[in-house]
């Protein structure tokens, strides 16, 4: 059984557009998947159907043999402990310390009572800066998350995600902000978290090259269609022209 | 699980912890003191307030009961009985007048002063001494100025119109110096290099510049006199709908007509806020303060 | 700026002037004001305060009965504050895009904060008055339901801008509702709300000179009593120690503002 399974999915958030249209794919655990195509193309969306962020509105998505549409709130709050997200703008607390927003990760666990009284066990607090050190930046722990740079704050959002414990990471335009080098620094904790830890990436990408070299799998979306559904390697130039149509030349300049 | 956990210790360790051996979550630094210690503070002098409070003749529960009542009676059933329609808008009309005279000459005399006050406009100690008369002016409440020009000037339009001038003009100073000094250094320095004068720049440089934002703020404090003009009615004898706000509650003991003269003042000051929200979305993204 | 935008805005500006003018003008006629009469009593006006409003030594014996009503006052400004800032919070989190339940009790949260802040704390005080009697349960509560209105739209706008994204975040790792308000939006926004409590707390002691006049409480209804009785030394006296008060209690505010912010 695959971890994920998207079967006809389609959302549109008012009556004349939609964002998705009939969209099938699965992806297996242990998967590098790279979403890429043009800005509006609903990459966005995709993956915020698959933690239900957003709601579902026509087929199905099937994570570890839930049916993710359908979950109560309970349930859903437990499906999401198991998908960690990373996301463009890294969404961090600014004014609370590193430490702080790295633990935010284990709400999911707790009751309501337990979480606003901010108990965490030692052990949760002991694997946080184990992942900050994982990640580089234990020596940032108690410095606030505003003093940090970009792919510094990337980096926290990423150990927020993974000290989750979850399955799954859907990774947001996660280098959209961030200069070259912190990308690459970036993309390559991303792709060792699936090599070392088995967890399965689900990447939008704007940036064809970067998928290229990293992901195992990419899915080309376009106009809300998926147009692209294969290895890495068997992506060219002309499927390349035909997600991004016209645009494509235009990003090849800027 | 297992695969996320180290095992053994790192090397060098940044984890601090507390006397008990807890690790610490929280910086410790000062802001988080501060924080809560104003916190603290408040919560304390809140709690000792009720303390120090005169309860003369207080009969909660009934005060209760009858303040519903009659909030029922004045928003429910409101009437005008002391007074023709034709005089609410009179009386409405001198309170907006007493608004816009206080508001615009205000705005005359702050503007000359915030030249004086913009640090990049004046010198250091004219700006200094500036912002300490203002800031004594703004220590003393609006109604104590209408009530103390009275005195000398006499009870009337006169009296309330120069009171309320003190706080519009340190308002605005506050904020067209603000403005001023926002303006782009560069264009100074440009119009410094040609030679231009210091009249030549305010009128010129940094006038045009600032002139909407200037326009914004004074309706913004149009709208705060209005309210002032309704206070100075009711309490020091100005006139205009506070008055009579004064009059029907406090000699006529009349709820419907109070009801009534509320409505009129709601009306007027929210048709103020929607046009000083647009301004604000428009002119301040990061909405003013003060 | 292009020549054609520059006579526009030349236009604009000539033209707002002239409706200025045109406004003030009518106002000038409504209220009975004269400007030359005005510009003429300033003078004879500072000069008279000059004159009068100065503190002798026998004043100074009625010190501490004015210091016991400016306490009062304080305390008053500082609970209604505190008091207020509770329930806006709650208000301000319905009330706010990032943080609202569902839209109804955003609209309600937002509509009970513009009915209380529009209607002047002057018709506030004058209404309870009428029941509650001449106290300082009055004052307070007229300066509670003025407080409550601007802080809820005040804390309303900090909620928005500071904490939209780290919402998201949270919702997405399984949090629950109150973990995302005390765990994110409240210690991302607390210094900006803390800084218009303290704002508050300013106005309010102004303010409450206004209640107390119109309630015959606390600082306002001294210095009422000394003007009906045209006791100027002491009308002085008082005018001088809420300055002090003000000017202590802005001074204690900024200090605190520039730690936090």
């Amino acid at each position: 059984m695959s971890l994920l399974q998207v079967e006809g999915l389609g959302k549109s958030y008012n009556l004349e557009t939609k964002v998705l249209k009939d969209v099938n794919f699965t992806v297996e655990t242990g998967e590098f998947v790279s979403v890429i195509g043009p800005s509006g193309a609903g990459k966005s969306t995709l993956l915020r159907c698959i933690n239900r962020m957003v709601e579902i509105n026509e087929g199905k998505v099937i994570f570890n043999n839930l049916d993710v549409g359908s979950l109560k709130k309970k349930d859903l709050r437990k499906l999401r402990t198991d998908i960690g997200m990373v996301f463009q703008h890294y969404n961090l607390v600014p004014r609370l310390t590193v430490i702080e927003n790295v633990l935010h990760g284990r709400f999911g666990y707790k009751t309501t009572l337990q979480g606003v009284l901010g108990r965490f066990s030692e052990e949760e607090k002991e694997q946080a800066f184990f992942l900050l050190q994982k990640l580089g930046i234990e020596e940032h722990a108690y410095k606030r998350c505003d003093q940090l740079s970009g792919g510094q704050q990337q980096r926290v959002g990423i150990c927020r995600a993974l000290i989750q414990d979850p399955k799954l990471i859907l990774c947001d335009e996660p280098i959209a902000s961030l200069d070259p080098n912190s990308s690459k620094v970036i993309m390559d904790h991303l792709k060792s978290i699936t090599n070392d830890l088995g967890i399965t990436c689900l990447v939008n990408l704007h940036q064809v090259e970067v998928a290229q070299d990293y992901s195992d799998r990419i899915i080309g979306l376009r106009k809300g269609e998926i147009v692209f559904d294969g290895k890495s390697a068997l992506l060219r130039e002309e499927q390349i022209n035909h997600i991004y149509g016209t645009e494509r030349r235009e990003l090849i300049t800027v | 699980m297992e695969m996320l956990r180290g095992g053994a210790q790192p090397k060098q360790t940044y984890i601090k912890r507390t006397r008990t051996g807890r690790i610490n979550i929280k910086a410790g630094n000062k802001v988080e003191l501060v924080t809560k210690w104003t916190i603290a503070m408040l919560a304390v002098l809140t709690i000792m307030a009720f303390f120090f409070f005169d309860y003369t003749g207080l009969q909660l529960e009934r005060a209760i009961t009858e303040t519903a009542y009659n909030l029922k009676t004045m928003f429910l059933e409101p009437t005008l009985s002391h007074f023709s329609w034709g005089e609410a808008f009179h009386q409405i009309g001198i309170t907006v007048g007493l608004g816009v005279l206080a508001t615009v000459i205000g705005a005359i005399i702050a503007l000359f002063l915030a030249f004086l006050a913009a640090e990049n406009l004046s010198k250091p100690w004219i700006s200094k001494s500036v912002r300490v008369v203002v800031a004594f002016i703004r220590a003393v409440p609006t109604v104590l100025w209408v009530l103390i020009f009275a005195i000398a000037a006499g009870l009337g339009s006169e009296a309330a119109v120069l009171g309320m001038l003190f706080h519009s003009i340190a308002y605005l100073v506050k904020a067209f110096s603000e403005s001023f000094e926002e303006v782009d250094r560069g264009i100074l320095e440009a119009m410094r290099a040609t030679g231009s004068n210091w009249w030549h720049m305010v009128t010129h440089g940094v006038l045009p510049s600032t002139f909407t934002y200037l326009l914004s703020w004074t309706f913004l404090r149009f709208e705060i006199n209005f309210g002032v003009a309704v206070a100075m009615g009711a309490a020091a004898g100005a006139g205009g709908i506070g008055f009579e706000l004064f009059m029907a509650s406090g000699f006529y003991f009349d709820l419907r007509e109070v009801g009534f003269i509320t409505y009129a003042i709601l009306i007027i000051a929210i048709i103020l806020e929607i046009v000083s929200t647009q301004l604000k979305n428009r002119y301040f993204p990061a909405a003013a303060k003060n | 700026m292009n020549e054609k935008a520059m006579r526009k805005s030349r236009w604009i500006t000539t033209v707002s002037l002239i409706i200025i003018i045109g406004i003030t003008y009518l106002s000038a006629v409504i209220t009975e004001f004269n400007f030359i009469d005005s510009v003429a009593t300033l003078p004879k006006a500072l000069s008279w305060i000059f004159a009068n409003l100065w503190i002798t030594q026998e004043t100074w014996e009625r010190l501490p009965a004015i210091l016991g009503k400016l306490n009062e006052t304080i305390f008053m400004s500082i609970a209604a504050t505190t008091l207020a800032a509770i329930i806006s919070l709650f208000l301000g989190l319905m009330g706010s895009k990032t943080t609202k339940v569902n839209n109804v009790f955003s609209v309600l949260a937002r509509l009970i904060a513009s009915f209380s802040r529009n209607i002047p704390v002057v018709a506030w005080s004058l209404i309870l008055l009428i029941s509650f009697g001449q106290n300082s349960l009055t004052g307070f509560l007229a300066l509670f339901v003025g407080t409550l209105g601007f802080l809820t739209r005040a804390f309303i706008e900090s909620i928005d801008e500071a904490s939209q994204s780290a919402v998201e975040a949270l919702q997405a790792t399984g949090a629950t509702y109150a973990h995302i308000v005390n765990k994110a939006v409240i210690p991302q926004s607390l210094p900006q709300m803390l800084s218009w409590i303290l704002f508050m707390i300013e106005t309010n002691i102004r303010s409450a000179t206004l209640v107390g006049i119109l309630t015959g409480t606390g600082i306002g209804y001294t210095f009422d009593l000394y003007y009906k009785s045209l006791n100027y030394n002491a009308v002085a006296l008082v005018t001088f120690t809420i300055v002090i008060a003000v000017i202590i209690i802005e001074l204690i505010s900024n200090r605190i503002r520039k730690v936090i912010l």
